[in-house]
């Protein structure tokens, strides 16, 4: 198994704080930082009418396509996606090792101010993104509460399920 | 590659249900929807031919509870099993944590069966994985059925190396849970194993 992607308090915060500026900035509905798997590492602006864990996974398995069909047409990949709705839209942007910036934005923006504050904002989250994944794991930390996980709280997790 | 984030205390695995077209991969997924309470469960996505055949992946979000200040949440996807959607497979074993293969117990299956855990280690190796070293579990589904192989037989097939095996009906739900819960604990064992 490929050894878990950790993001501390901070790191997390300082993430959340671009998007969250990202989401200002381009007048949009909501932010989402998700990886290749389709799990959902920052969200900003206002989500609370969006059904999240879906999003996110349909978004990673939507970039998965397009990437394998950039390279059917010997494109490395398409690096902006953008979907249009009639009220709503999407912006898809691939950032290095697959992490994906999800924008969804209404008429109170434009697809131009969008892909601006996309490009200035991606070159903070993969600094970010590159500074977790190199940092290593931290001392004070990261032996992580796992070490501690007992047999019977494994169990327990499936007892109200 | 599972992900812990600290801020929202979250720790979130990848699970895929792998195996032949047919097999019962969505029908796991659907009984698990059913019989699980509301508040443990996300939306259950189904991308899916007018036929219902999985055309690209089916999704479940849980959320199973806490394990030391934690949530734990599992998302769950099948791939689509007809032999030409192999493209497909590969993108959704992107950033698997853990493998379920469900086998069809069908004696006419069992062709279909191996070419398909072939066709799981290929395409595993293809992105770096290998399949002795993820967490792994295999079902013998379709148990209800009057046409099957004996669950010996099918384990000399398709379960050499003897990882943790189960008989099932998803369609009756019998077994469905049993093969979850076990992959998800291999999971969180690897977890352990690697912050000790």
């Amino acid at each position: 198994m490929h050894p878990p992607f950790v993001l501390y308090e901070a790191e997390s915060l300082k993430i959340k704080n671009v998007c969250e500026a990202l989401a200002e900035d381009a007048n949009a509905m909501a932010v989402f930082l998700i990886d290749a798997s389709g799990q959902i590492l920052a969200t900003a602006g206002d989500a609370s009418d969006i059904d999240t864990a879906s999003l996110a996974s349909l978004t990673a398995g939507n970039v998965a396509a397009t990437s394998s069909m950039a390279r059917l047409i010997n494109e490395k990949e398409f690096s902006q996606v953008f979907h249009e709705g009639a009220n709503s839209n999407l912006h898809i942007s691939v950032l290095p090792e697959d992490f994906i910036l999800l924008v969804v934005f209404d008429d109170r923006s434009s697809l131009g101010l969008v892909r601006l504050r996309v490009r200035k904002s991606s070159v903070e989250i993969i600094q970010m993104l590159e500074a977790a994944r190199n940092r290593g794991t931290r001392s004070d930390e990261s032996a992580l509460p796992f070490a501690e996980i007992t047999d019977d709280e494994i169990e327990s997790l499936f007892s109200r399920s | 590659m599972s992900f812990i984030n600290y801020s929202s205390r979250e720790i979130n695995c990848k699970i895929v249900y792998y195996g032949p077209g047919l097999c019962g991969k969505t029908t796991n997924l659907k009984h698990i929807y059913q019989k699980t309470s509301p508040g443990i469960k996300g939306k259950m996505i189904s991308l899916a031919t007018e036929t219902d055949r999985t055309l690209f992946f089916d999704f479940l979000p849980l959320s199973l509870g806490e394990i030391q200040g934690f949530k734990a949440r599992f998302h769950l996807y099948t791939v689509p099993g007809q032999v030409f959607y192999d493209a497909s497979r590969k993108l959704i074993l992107k950033g698997v944590d853990g493998i379920i293969f469900v086998a069809d117990s069908q004696k006419d299956r069992a062709d279909a069966n191996q070419e398909s855990m072939e066709n799981l280690r290929e395409n595993l190796e293809e992105q770096g994985y290998s399949l002795g070293r993820l967490p792994f579990v295999v079902q013998y589904n379709k148990r209800d059925l009057p046409d099957v192989l004996p669950v010996e037989q099918l384990r000399k097939m398709l379960n050499t190396s003897g990882v943790p095996d189960f008989a099932a009906s998803a369609s009756t739900g019998e077994g469905v849970f049993p093969t979850l819960k076990c992959v998800a604990k291999q999971i969180l064992q690897e977890l352990r194993k690697g912050a000790k």
